[in-house]
């Protein structure tokens, strides 16, 4: 299974270097063969909002003021299970910051896709 | 923490920790069975103390300084100078102090450890099955009940599996290294095909639990990024993993509404995982950068990659996949393969040229109960509106076809050539 990791913070990333520390927790993410994507966030000065409401969309520029959590990064990261994930995230090394979990949807939580008994090689003959 | 929290937080950990670990203590032991008992002897005591206190801030060396203990501990009771000779290794001084000895311990991790314990744990003097569980069990951290599970077997067949292997290790005194150039391509190839075998057990859910099964697949990729970066001038690794995030990245298209199989190029593009085909592409680039003939993996590789990059079915370079298939063909000249490559021929040359490939392959015996031959062979000689023939093949592909609704497309396709 995946899980997006979203980092919340009341202030957002300035694009510094990650701390050795932040190194070292990706490449064992990295080494382990479980980090599928991970990125950092422009200040939301430089984002928009979209609301769709009656049938239109109204844009809003950042930056976004009023909120008070501002997403400033994610990871998509391969775990077994989720506690395997919380166990990995428990050593992140942040402070003053917080992290949401959220798992996502697999092929097999579609209806349907559980059942399959196509080889790869067939499904390569198209 | 509730105890069962807790509990669950531990075997986290372990799942996590127990590969490194396990491949630390058998560079100094060198024996997987005795490296994995020591591993699991730190964990039961992390059991009891972090139930209490807490996971500590680095578990992974909390348990590895337990488990060097526990190693001094066994070492020490040996007896016989013989015994010590036979725990610590056949190289290694007797009169030299046991603290030395685990002192490598102390020293930070050392990836080629995992390395080596990939290599072991897939020795050839061991049967297909027996590298496959204990690859699993080894570098994945599985469970033996885990295993038992996704093979839909007994736990104690995976256990009395387990246990035979590590005998049999012991027995050959399969030394704890990385083979040497003579032997690496051999032994790398024994390792990739573990690899691949468990990624299919995930991929073909013919069988068994169909819940843990999508987990072996992604053990598979696991294994196959770990190695990836274990072994980065191997260019059939990353071919292997650009194969397996290939195909997988096609999982959530492959099966339509009614769980009917949707052939690839039947397939609705916009369901494939863009994140993931990038993934692949990238692997296979590293593949490619190593500058070295192409083995087969990379190019399976290279093949589904044409795939990947068609917008559409129609966008597809078949000139170019039945150029790679020629390729394949060459390196491993199997039925399935010679088949595939009719299909891409017929659908670059035109179905003429691809029947003729087809009818070449008409008394292979590993495609006598093969849906898709028939399957094949009608679709060609639609398109070249023999539809009585077509008719007749399509079927015989439906009575050898496995599943209902693929067996009902079949049917309806024999009677669209009737109509015709």
């Amino acid at each position: 299974m995946r899980f997006l990791v979203l980092v919340k913070s009341d202030k957002e990333w300035s694009g510094e270097v990650p701390s050795a520390e932040m190194g070292a927790f990706n490449a064992r993410l990295e080494k382990d063969g479980v980090l599928l994507a991970a990125e950092g966030l422009q200040p939301s000065s430089k984002g928009a909002r979209i609301k769709y409401e009656n049938g239109r969309a109204a844009v809003t520029d950042g930056p976004f003021t009023e909120t008070k959590e501002l997403v400033a990064g994610f990871w998509i990261v391969q775990a077994r299970s989720k506690d395997e994930l919380i166990e990995r995230f428990s050593h992140c090394p942040f402070d003053n910051q917080h992290l949401e979990v959220r798992q996502l949807f697999e092929a097999e939580d579609f209806p349907g896709t559980r059942v399959g008994t196509l080889s790869p090689a067939l499904d390569r003959a198209g | 923490m509730t105890s069962s929290e807790s509990a669950r937080a531990i075997e986290a950990v372990w799942g996590i920790e127990s590969p490194r670990l396990v491949a630390a203590l058998t560079r100094v032991v060198r024996d997987v069975g005795l490296a994995e008992e020591f591993a699991q002897d730190a964990f039961v005591s992390a059991l009891s103390q972090w139930s209490s206190d807490g996971i500590p801030r680095n578990p992974g060396a909390w348990l590895m300084s337990v488990a060097k203990r526990r190693a001094i501990d066994y070492f020490r009771r040996a007896q016989t100078g013989e015994e010590k000779m036979r725990l610590v290794g056949r190289e290694m001084q007797v009169d030299e102090s046991e603290e030395t000895v685990f002192d490598a311990l102390d020293e930070d991790y050392i990836p080629d450890d995992l390395l080596r314990l990939m290599f072991v744990a897939c020795h050839p003097v061991l049967s297909l099955e027996a590298r496959v569980a204990l690859t699993l069990r080894l570098l994945g951290g599985l469970s033996t009940t885990e295993i038992a599970r996704a093979f839909l077997t007994s736990e104690s067949t995976i256990a009395q599996r387990i246990v035979r292997a590590k005998r049999s290790l012991a027995e050959a005194h399969v030394p704890f290294e990385i083979p040497d150039a003579a032997q690496r391509m051999q032994r790398l190839a024994s390792v990739l095909e573990v690899i691949y075998l468990i990624f299919n057990e995930g991929y073909s859910a013919s069988s068994g639990d169909d819940i843990l099964r999508p987990a072996l697949s992604e053990e598979a990729l696991r294994l196959g990024r770990v190695l990836a970066e274990l072994a980065p001038e191997e260019a059939e690794v990353h071919g292997l993993v650009a194969l397996m995030e290939l195909q997988s990245s096609r999982a959530r298209a492959r099966v339509g509404p009614s769980g009917e199989h949707v052939l690839l190029l039947e397939q609705d593009r916009s369901r494939w995982d863009h994140l993931q085909i990038r993934r692949g592409l990238a692997a296979l680039a590293r593949a490619e950068r190593l500058g070295k003939p192409l083995g087969p993996y990379t190019l399976q590789a290279a093949i589904a990659a044409s795939h990947a990059r068609a917008r559409t079915a129609d966008e597809t370079e078949w000139a170019r996949i039945a150029a790679l298939y020629d390729a394949l063909a060459e390196l491993y000249p199997t039925a399935v393969v010679k088949l595939n490559r009719a299909v891409a021929v017929g659908m670059a040359f035109g179905p003429a040229s691809g029947l003729d490939l087809v009818d070449a392959l008409l008394d292979e015996p590993a495609l006598k109960a093969y849906h898709l031959l028939p399957s094949v062979r009608g679709d060609m000689l639609e398109k070249l509106q023999r539809f009585g023939e077509a008719r007749a093949e399509f079927e015989r592909a439906a009575e050898l076809a496995h599943n209902a609704r693929d067996r009902e497309l079949l049917l309806a396709r024999a009677a669209r050539c009737a109509r015709a």
